[in-house]
């Protein structure tokens, strides 16, 4: 059974439907913990040492955020500033994670539409992505592809729990299977 | 005009008139002084007469230098003493040293018993600590180059007193036929004891004092400060100045030493800027007293009478004296300007001059007449001196002054003054000292509880004994140089006193107050004080953010929530103030700001709050999301 690590990152959690359908579908589960970090930090003062702990102990961290200007909120980048130090997450010593997976779960209010070449945002989520998939190969992580709930402005309730209910599946796939491939872009060889 | 009222009212006068008038013709306040015993002495108006009176005030206020050595021991750390080691001793002893040879071999010369020029000698070596040190403190210069050369070079003739007087009797043993029987002056108890038993008292009263200063005082003004009655702090900070004076009166010692070695022990106790600020108008009476009483005692019917002479001795004396201060400050390297001034202004003779030639005449070695001219000439030129400075001030020094004065700067000053003073040390000043000092800023700390003074320095932190009211106290702790105010004193009366006495005072200091409450807040307000902490604003916002988190409100909301009603109280205090004294419409106008709280807290507000973070989950973009997803499908 792996560790999972959810560190979500909300600033407005109580004004958010998608994302409070997927944190309860996921709270109680053994071995998954999730750190709410505008609920541990609301002054943005990241206590680096608790964090870096949570991070050794887990076998699968998960950013978990909606997309807030093709990115993540504050707070989870002043954590990635912070946190991932040098000498620690990466550089010489810095092996504290590696061979940890490592993946975005997100929520956007546009739809799988509005992220592709056509629609308006003209790039997949996946290009999007790229500084946190830099980020996991810079401290030596296995970067997997996201979890994305996508189209929350107009998503229906059951279309919602269906949601959140995969969101629980895919995280106990996490925790229990016996291998994780799940590559963000198949590497050439695959193809 | 007999009496003693009646004598004190005509100093007092002639000093309430003459200082302020010198004053504002660009002269210090000594040659003020000087001027109105001149002008009340027997030569002029007549008030004070010569015999006695005039000389008998001198004796007394010479009290006046014993305060202002001990004063200034208080500013000096041993540490910092030690820094100026070599100016005391090499400029000072050279200057002492060279200028007594010169004098004496030019007595020799003229020629006068060898014994009496010597006895001359001495004496003229000495220049006037109160003069020098009162003018350079008039002029801010005590921490210039200048300063710190100049109170090196007295320090060390304070010291010379000592031998010097041991000296004066040796001279009647080689004049035998001179030899009087002295029973009062200086030399008091111990004069009946053999050689080595004097010596050895002269060593056990320095022991006392230091014994005194490390352990004795401390206790004292403690057990005193609880009391908490000023006039009796201010009654030790006496005792022990006067004490130390006759006790080293009894062995024969400089009083004034004595006491600048007590200030010296007392520089790092908690009570110094309270015993600065007690003495200080002491002192300043005495020394004007002093400077009175040495202008009333200018003979001018001798210097009538003998003018040529008198102006010769004290033109010369003053000339000799500025010439062997060139040549020391030219070795010191100061620029031409800075060493003409540093020569001139310690060029008179002294007033323990007056000390010497009185102890001179009771062994004998000098008459009467001898005396006379000696104290004239000695009156003479701490009169001219004084002048001689304006002169070269006001003429000279804008002559010279396209050479700045650069380069000098680079000697240690005496002691670091700090940018932040912290008046109140209780749980709210600590609290808040602690924190400053945790980020690396150290305060100068003062308060008016002895007993958590001493549990605080005990705790390591360096608290002084005060009340920071006081204009004298808030100088000594340096509120020229800092930059920062802090009262966290919980009586805001107080507070207002000192938001009152800085803005006449030192209204270069930022005041960071500590209110009470909003109505209070308001009479801080309405003295001109923009940095306002109201005590229970932050610590019940702080209540009401945990009540709010434990209620299942989201942690950075009420964070950010607290923050917004905590800016909108400061800016709605703004708005009540104004109306602060309109009782109807205050009502109405707090009802509004009350009701206007309630609303932030209800849900008015806070909508606000939401609809200010739209951009995060607005229900306008959700609208627009939607309707230009249909359209793109339309």
């Amino acid at each position: 059974m792996r560790k999972i690590l959810i560190l979500f990152a909300h600033p407005k959690f109580e004004h958010s439907e998608a994302n409070q359908a997927m944190i309860d579908s996921i709270s109680n589960l053994e071995n998954v913990e999730i750190r709410d970090l505008y609920e541990l930090y609301p002054d943005f003062n990241i206590s680096i040492q608790e964090e870096q702990e949570a991070l050794f102990q887990a076998d699968v961290v998960i950013w978990h955020h909606p997309i807030y200007w093709y990115s993540c909120p504050p707070l989870l980048k002043q954590w990635i500033d912070l946190v991932l130090e040098f000498g620690w997450a990466y550089g010489p010593g810095g092996v504290y994670l590696k061979g940890k997976y490592l993946l975005n779960a997100i929520t956007s209010g546009g739809s799988e539409l509005a992220y592709s070449k056509e629609g308006r945002n003209q790039h997949s989520i996946t290009d999007f992505l790229l500084p946190f998939e830099q980020t996991g190969k810079l401290c030596l992580m296995e970067y997997l592809a996201p979890f994305h709930l996508s189209g929350t402005f107009k998503i229906s309730d059951p279309e919602l729990q269906e949601k959140a209910k995969s969101y629980r599946e895919f995280i106990l796939q996490l925790r229990d299977s016996e291998t994780i491939d799940r590559p963000l872009r198949p590497s050439p060889s695959k193809i | 005009m007999n009496g003693f009222l009646a004598n004190a009212v005509i100093y007092i006068l002639a000093a309430i008139i003459c200082v302020p008038l010198a004053k504002r013709l660009g002269m210090g306040s000594v040659l003020g002084y000087l001027l109105a015993g001149i002008l009340i002495g027997p030569y002029l108006l007549g008030f004070i007469t010569n015999e006695g009176q005039g000389q008998d005030i001198m004796h007394a206020t010479e009290f006046g230098v014993v305060m202002m050595l001990f004063l200034i021991g208080l500013e000096l750390e041993p540490k910092n003493l030690w820094k100026i080691r070599d100016l005391i001793i090499r400029i000072g002893l050279s200057q002492v040293l060279v200028s007594a040879a010169l004098v004496f071999v030019i007595g020799l010369l003229i020629p006068i018993p060898w014994q009496i020029s010597l006895a001359i000698a001495l004496s003229m070596a000495l220049s006037s600590t109160a003069i020098v040190l009162q003018s350079l403190k008039e002029r801010n210069e005590m921490n210039s180059p200048i300063g710190k050369m100049s109170f090196g070079v007295l320090l060390m003739q304070d010291i010379a007193v000592i031998p010097i007087l041991a000296i004066l009797p040796l001279l009647v043993i080689a004049v035998p036929e001179l030899a009087v029987e002295h029973t009062d002056g200086m030399h008091g108890l111990i004069d009946s004891l053999p050689g080595w038993a004097q010596t050895l008292s002269i060593f056990g009263a320095i022991g006392i004092v230091v014994l005194l200063g490390r352990y004795g005082f401390g206790p004292l003004l403690n057990f005193v400060a609880k009391t908490r009655l000023r006039e009796l702090f201010t009654a030790s900070a006496l005792l022990i100045v006067v004490g130390i004076s006759y006790l080293m009166e009894i062995v024969g010692l400089s009083p004034a030493l004595g006491a600048f070695l007590a200030g010296v022990i007392l520089a790092n106790s908690p009570y110094r800027h309270a015993l600065e600020s007690d003495l200080e108008p002491f002192k300043g009476l005495l020394l004007g007293l002093f400077f009175m009483a040495v202008g009333s005692t200018i003979n001018f019917s001798l210097i009538f009478n003998d003018a040529s002479t008198v102006f010769t001795l004290t033109l010369g004396i003053i000339l000799l004296k500025t010439l062997v201060l060139l040549v020391l400050g030219k070795v010191k390297k100061l620029q031409f300007s800075s060493n003409l001034k540093f020569a001139i202004g310690l060029s008179q003779v002294g007033e323990f001059s007056f000390v010497t030639y009185a102890f001179a005449q009771q062994l004998g070695i000098f008459d009467q007449s001898l005396t006379d001219t000696l104290m004239a000439v000695t009156a003479l030129s701490m009169t001219i001196s004084p002048i001689l400075m304006l002169v070269f001030d006001k003429f000279i020094i804008p002559m010279l002054s396209k050479n700045t004065d650069i380069g000098e700067d680079k000697m240690d000053s005496f002691q670091e003054k700090n940018k932040v003073i912290l008046i109140g040390f209780g749980h709210f000043g600590s609290t808040l000292g602690r924190f400053l000092r945790a980020s690396g800023v150290e305060a100068t700390i003062l308060d008016s509880d002895p007993e958590r003074i001493e549990y605080l320095r005990k705790m390591g932190f360096k608290v002084y004994f005060g009340d920071g009211t006081r204009a004298e106290l808030l100088q000594s702790a340096g509120a020229e140089e800092a930059n920062i105010l802090i009262s966290a004193l919980d009586n805001t009366e107080y507070s207002i006193k000192l938001v009152e006495l800085c803005k006449q005072e030192f209204p270069h200091l930022e005041v960071m107050i500590r209110a009470k409450n909003r109505y209070d807040a308001f009479e801080l307000m309405e003295k001109g004080v923009t940095n306002i902490y109201r005590e229970h604003l932050d610590t019940s916002i702080k209540m009401g953010e945990d009540v709010l988190k434990k209620l299942g409100f989201r942690a950075h909301t009420v964070h950010r929530m607290a923050k917004q009603f905590h800016d909108y109280d400061e800016e709605a205090l703004k708005v009540l103030v104004k109306f602060k004294n309109n009782q109807n419409e205050y009502i109405t106008k707090s009802k509004q700001q009350i009701e206007m709280q309630e609303s932030l807290l209800s849900g008015e507000l806070m909508r606000k709050f939401s609809v200010n973070d739209h951009a995060w989950d607005s229900d306008g973009i959700k609208e627009a999301e939607i309707t230009g997803q249909d359209k793109t499908k339309q």
